[in-house]
């Protein structure tokens, strides 16, 4: 297993809010973590990333415990964050954004193509054009890209997406769907926390569900679009 | 409007050095503020410590290598002094800002002792360097040289320091932590190390303060705290964590001081916390809060 989760329990002050998650995920795989809102789901986000800090349990990522780092230290060892509300730096341009995040980029691992400005602007034309812009000038896509790029230009093993197609015009989102598919076939591993399950079945083989603080369920994406019935219990959608 | 300018025109310059002075100060105070969320109430006593490092090392007449040297030494400590009060910080990261000045307070009270123990609590006035310590004639006034090249000091140093964060990599770090230091260390960026450099380089800016300001304020026991509360000022009218903001601040406070001082001079320290009143009304986030350039 490339990434797993055992017992992780984390929390805001006195109240715990994650009360033991476990989950695991493959080179390459991609999993949606799914849940009806206040779950935790941003909350397991940002303890993964060294931002909200566990309690007890454990963060395994290609070997190395990551409990308990700093958020710098994982983020160099390969786990690139695209967080809730895309959170871009907003009295910086674009092109800013994009330079800092390869500041501290990882030598890319293994034959993976490294992540460049220019690979970024490949995958993302639009940015191209706003390179000169400042984050709040930008449109809800247009920053999405910019925060998904911020990411990508650290060259991480394991991307962890927070509800990445919120607010976002359907074309933006399939246009996210695809890079992240194609981030899969380079073997970048993808955690995909969604509300969109459009965009979580396109793009995941697994899905965990969430509820109080715990994943309660995983199986198949497969498996989880053919039976409407839990979907349905599970996050009150069909 | 002539007539009034001439007769002001002294006070006015002495507000622009003050104010150029003040920005050399506050910028560190703002920067670390604006950045790291860290209140630094030890900054006046950086700012005196330079002072006597002015007094001690380049004498009361200095010569132009005892005054660069002075220059120099109180860069040195104003670094080693910086990277102590981050690393002193450190472990009240997460805890509240009162908890950060009392800490502060503290050690600048401690510091303050010393150097009076050090020092004496005589005034220790300082000259002006060679060649700067006449007066030269400003539209038919005689006007302190080293004041004037204090201005100028102070506009280089603005530039530099609005080039550099606004047009640079170590800017754009700058900026980013002001606008959200999580997701700059989500991208592998070390928070401490920047907190680390910014406090460092903030504190030798406050030491080069002390000993610019050596031939105008002389360096006494007290100093330290007056020039806290105009550098808080500064901070508060500008906004935190922003280069023009410290700047503007800075010329405003200086004209406040000298200028306020010359038309009001019953009122003059009413007119200082009026002013800051009055921004604190009608823009509590302070003149360019978040605007960093
Ligand atoms: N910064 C925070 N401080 C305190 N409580 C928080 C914070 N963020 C989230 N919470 C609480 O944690 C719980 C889970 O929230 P969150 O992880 O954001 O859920 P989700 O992302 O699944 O909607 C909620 O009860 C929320 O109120
Ligand atoms: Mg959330």
């Amino acid at each position: 297993m490339f990434l797993e989760v055992e017992n992780l329990t984390s929390g805001y002050g006195g109240s715990t809010v994650l009360t033991g998650v476990n989950l695991s995920l493959d080179k390459g795989a991609a999993l949606a973590v799914l849940g009806r809102n206040g779950v935790g789901k941003s909350t397991l986000v940002m303890t993964l990333a060294g931002l909200v800090r566990p309690l007890s349990g454990s963060i395994r990522c290609d070997g190395t415990e990551l409990a308990g780092k700093r958020p710098d230290q994982i983020a160099r060892s390969g786990v690139g964050l695209v967080p809730q509300g895309r959170r871009l730096w907003k009295t910086l341009s674009v092109q800013e954004h994009l330079e800092l995040s390869a500041l501290r980029r990882r030598p890319s691992s293994s034959s993976r193509p490294r992540w460049t400005l220019d690979r970024v602007f490949t995958a993302f034309p639009r940015l191209a054009e706003r390179r000169r812009h400042l984050g709040a000038q930008l449109s809800g896509g247009e920053q999405q890209m910019v925060a998904i790029a911020r990411a990508l230009l650290t060259n991480p093993d394991l991307v962890i997406l927070d509800e990445p197609s919120d607010g976002l015009a359907p074309a933006v989102v399939d246009r996210i769907g695809e890079v992240l598919r194609e981030l899969r076939v380079e073997g970048v591993a993808v955690l995909l926390i969604e509300q969109d399950l459009h965009l979580a079945f396109a793009v995941c083989d697994d899905v965990a569900v969430m509820a109080k603080g715990q994943v309660v369920h995983s199986c198949a994406t497969a498996d989880f679009r053919r039976d409407p019935e839990t979907a349905h219990r599970l996050l009150g959608v069909a | 409007m002539s007539a009034w300018f001439d007769a002001n025109l002294v006070s006015i310059l002495n507000g622009a050095a003050i104010g150029c002075l003040l920005f050399i100060l506050a910028i560190g105070l703002s920067l670390v503020f604006g950045m790291m969320d860290v209140l630094n109430l030890a900054h006046g006593a950086i700012f005196l410590g330079g002072a006597y490092v002015g007094w001690k090392v380049g004498g009361a007449a200095p010569t132009w290598a005892s005054f660069l040297l002075a220059l120099g030494v109180a860069v040195l400590l104003g670094l080693v002094a910086g990277g102590v009060l981050s690393a002193m910080t450190e472990p009240l990261r997460n805890r509240s800002h009162l908890d950060q000045a009392l800490l502060t307070l503290g050690i600048a009270l401690v510091v303050a002792e010393l150097l009076s123990m050090a020092f004496g609590n005589d005034v220790r006035g300082v000259n002006a360097p060679p060649g700067l310590d006449g007066s030269v004639s400003v539209f038919g006034n005689a006007y302190p040289t080293y004041r004037l090249m204090l201005i100028g000091v102070g506009a280089v140093l603005a530039a530099g320091m609005w080039l550099l964060v606004s047009r640079t990599m170590i800017g754009a770090v700058i900026r980013g932590t002001v606008a959200d230091r999580e997701m700059i260390s989500a991208i592998g960026i070390d928070n401490r190390k920047v907190k680390l450099a910014v406090f460092a380089a903030g504190s030798a800016l406050a030491a080069v303060a002390g000993v610019l300001g050596g031939p105008i304020y002389g360096a006494r026991p007290g100093l330290d705290a007056t020039v806290l509360i105009l550098a808080l000022v500064v901070v508060v009218i500008g906004g935190l964590g922003s280069v023009r903001g410290a700047l503007v601040g800075a010329l405003i406070i200086g004209q406040i001081e000298s200028l306020g001082r010359a038309l009001f001079a019953d009122a003059a320290s009413f007119v200082l916390f009026g002013a800051l009143a009055i921004v604190l009304v009608l823009r509590p986030q302070g003149l360019f809060a978040g605007a960093t350039r």
